[in-house]
């Protein structure tokens, strides 16, 4: 499936405009929706790249989870506007990162432009993920063969930062209790 | 108070009780008759005694009422105004009889208080209106009761 | 893509959103007569042949109403909160299929508006977006209460959505797919034979607990009683508060086709989608058609099956609103998290061991 152009930059230009709003809203709020709108246009490219699992993916965890909890941690402890309570930074600060951002953009155009073609195609072109019946079943049948290993230790990992976070509200649940004891 | 009371696992899944409200529902909304009355094609019939619109009583098209003040003096609300006059047989009647319907309760009073079983209140409940009517003497002196 | 491909994507297109858009007044009658006609009353029956209009009018009413935005709100998000809730709706029902496959001029077209390989997992992706409607809405009323209602309706959209996808789980194992289209020509099997009765492999038939976890999230997802403690319109103040005019009947709508695309799901999952229903293929056999005209006629039959599925489900949500009281929100929660996930995850295991040996 080609990339269609017209969409391509249809979601490439809201993707970088709300980025921006992202980083220039004043309200903290309206920074949040607008990273969901980000996510939202980058699951539609890659939608559009014939990675329909990966987009599914994204919205489902990205856009539907963890933005959730960023939005309810935003509104609870009610961060209305200016929370810098410093105000703006130092000019010369300002100007320092501008400019580092725009060296780092500079990298990147110099680099995609100069590399030439990019890195040798893998195994997993769009025809042969299509001929193996969609890129759900390829990515399962790895995650449950070949990545077996790496697979069940994430999830160890996540499952011990579960219970590291039960451990410490514990802790200091009782601390609580504790101190205010009757 | 909270009382915890241990219930059986089958009643506890829940899932057989709502299969019979399930049952319940379905059972009233296709068998059990209904209530609704279609206002304006069917109307409810009220009791003899149900005490809606006033109207005068009349024999042979003179009205009973002899101007005896009796009703608005009982009238709790104050509604009923009469101005008595004589009739050529020397026969007391009321030149004016006019009810405030505004006013009126509905108590039945003036009813109970005629001597004369001149003041009727009719079965007759649709009494909207888009003016705020005083019924006078020839409006009450329509015979629309059932009474 | 070719003139045909066009020409049935813009008609499937056209269809699935059309059947979306006529669901809202229809079920919004026939929730009301359906409460009139369970409650001993008769409903709405003046508008038209039965009261079939009286949607149409109140939707007018909410038309010439006047569109207030109350000074205190945020403006910008407080309009937009109301879309944000009725666009993943019309989205979902996208990778529903309402019919299997015809063949035109050797143009095979699946009766399916996006032919996605991610299946379900798209729907709950999708679906997942509809709770921002809910916490702009409740955020941008700038009240207290709307700000409440907004944290307890997402709350429990977020439980429920666990318990809803690890429910299905267990029905991808058995079809070894996520492609409802897959899942839907599976069901089509026979699962056992008694005597002349064939009972199909349905996926209520494989997954029973499943299906009942996943009737009750999807209960809880679209907001209906006994789960409808978001709204709660008599009683509890919910995050639409602060809504009026057509605002708040664009939340309704969403709401109804939430339902729409549920019972899909519920149709498509469990109840063997688009295959037909008993007798539906001995009609279509003594028809007497062949070639295209019976590929036609067996394209119509599978929607009808499809739609009577779906209309089932539709009211089965009518008849389960005036039946069931409100659960209290401890209630709803502990069902959520301590009995559904735990169930959905022992289902998956039996799942698995069934599987194992062999027995669906």
């Amino acid at each position: 499936m080609e990339l269609s152009p017209v969409f391509f930059y249809v979601f490439g230009a809201l993707a970088i405009a709300c980025a921006l709003m992202v980083v220039l809203a004043k309200s903290p709020v309206t920074s949040a929706f607008s990273l969901i709108l980000v996510f939202f246009a980058f699951a539609a490219i890659y939608a559009m790249l014939g990675a329909h699992l990966i987009a599914a993916l994204q919205i489902i965890v990205y856009a539907g989870a963890i933005m959730v909890l960023f939005v309810f941690v935003i509104m609870l402890l009610d961060v209305t506007r200016d929370t810098g309570e410093a105000g703006k930074p130092h000019p010369i600060l300002m100007a320092l990162s501008v400019l580092a951002a725009m060296s780092l953009l500079a990298v990147f155009v110099w680099a995609f432009k100069n590399t030439g073609t990019p890195a040798i195609l893998g195994p997993f072109t769009t025809e042969a993920i299509t001929a193996a019946g969609g890129n759900t079943q390829v990515v399962s049948e790895l995650m449950f063969s070949e990545y077996i290993l790496p697979f069940e230790l994430t999830s160890v990992l996540l499952l011990g930062a579960i219970i590291g976070t039960v451990a410490i509200a514990k802790r200091q649940m009782s601390a609580a209790r504790k101190g205010g004891g009757k | 108070m909270l009382l915890k009371t241990k219930e059986s696992l089958i009643r506890r899944m829940y899932l057989v009780d709502v299969a019979k409200g399930l049952a319940i529902t379905i059972k009233n909304f296709f068998f059990a008759p209904k209530i609704t009355i279609q206002y304006p094609e069917e109307r409810r019939k009220y009791s003899d005694r149900f005490r809606g619109q006033h109207y005068i009583k009349a024999t042979n098209g003179v009205e009973n009422c002899t101007a005896c003040m009796l009703c608005p003096t009982v009238c709790p609300a104050e509604c009923i105004h009469i101005v008595a006059g004589e009739r050529p047989d020397k026969e007391k009647y009321p030149v004016q009889f006019e009810i405030d319907i505004l006013r009126c309760c509905f108590c039945g009073m003036c009813e109970e208080a005629c001597p004369k079983d001149a003041i009727k209140l009719s079965t007759i409940y649709e009494m909207s209106t888009e003016s705020r009517d005083v019924y006078d003497r020839s409006f009450l002196m329509e015979q629309r009761g059932n009474k | 893509m070719n003139a045909i491909e066009w020409y049935a994507m813009i008609g499937k297109t056209a269809l699935v959103i059309g059947m979306l858009l006529m669901v809202a007044p229809v079920m919004n009658w026939i929730e009301r007569r359906g409460a009139g006609l369970m409650q001993n009353r008769l409903g709405p029956n003046r508008v038209g042949p039965f009261g079939l209009f009286q949607t149409i009018a109140d939707a007018l009413k909410f038309l010439f109403k006047e569109d207030r935005i109350l000074g205190h709100v945020n403006p910008f998000w407080y309009f937009i909160a109301p879309i944000v809730v009725l666009i993943p709706a019309c989205m979902t029902f996208a990778v529903i299929p309402f019919a299997s496959s015809i063949t035109v001029d050797g143009t095979v077209i699946r009766m399916q508006a996006a032919e996605l390989n991610v299946g379900f997992l798209y729907v709950f992706a999708i679906a997942s977006l509809g709770v921002y409607g809910l916490i702009m809405g409740g955020w941008a009323s700038n009240n207290k209460f709307a700000l409440l209602g907004s944290l307890r309706s997402s709350s429990q959209m977020i439980s429920y959505e666990l318990s809803m996808g690890l429910s299905v789980i267990g029905l991808v194992m058995v079809f070894s797919s996520v492609d409802l289209m897959a899942i839907t020509q599976g069901q089509g099997e026979a699962l056992w034979q008694l005597g002349p009765l064939t009972i199909p492999k349905w996926g209520i038939f494989v997954q029973p607990i499943g299906f009942i976890i996943f009737l009750t999230a999807v209960f809880a997802e679209t907001n209906r009683l006994p789960f409808d403690l978001p709204e709660g319109e008599p009683e509890i103040v919910g995050f639409h508060v602060e809504y009026g005019s057509m605002k708040f009947a664009v939340f309704m709508m969403g709401e109804y086709m939430n339902m729409a695309v549920a019972s899909g799901l519920l149709a498509s999952l469990y109840f063997g989608g688009w295959q037909l229903l008993p007798g539906m293929g001995w009609a279509l056999g003594n028809l007497g058609l062949a070639g295209d005209a019976h590929e036609w006629a067996r394209i119509g039959f599978e929607m009808l099956s499809f739609t009577l599925k779906l209309s089932f489900f539709m009211w089965f949500f009518v008849w389960v609103r005036w039946t069931l009281p409100r659960f209290r929100y401890d209630q709803l929660m502990d069902l959520g998290w301590k009995v559904l996930l735990p169930l959905s995850l022992a289902n998956i295991v039996i799942t698995g061991a069934m599987i194992y040996y062999g027995w669906v």
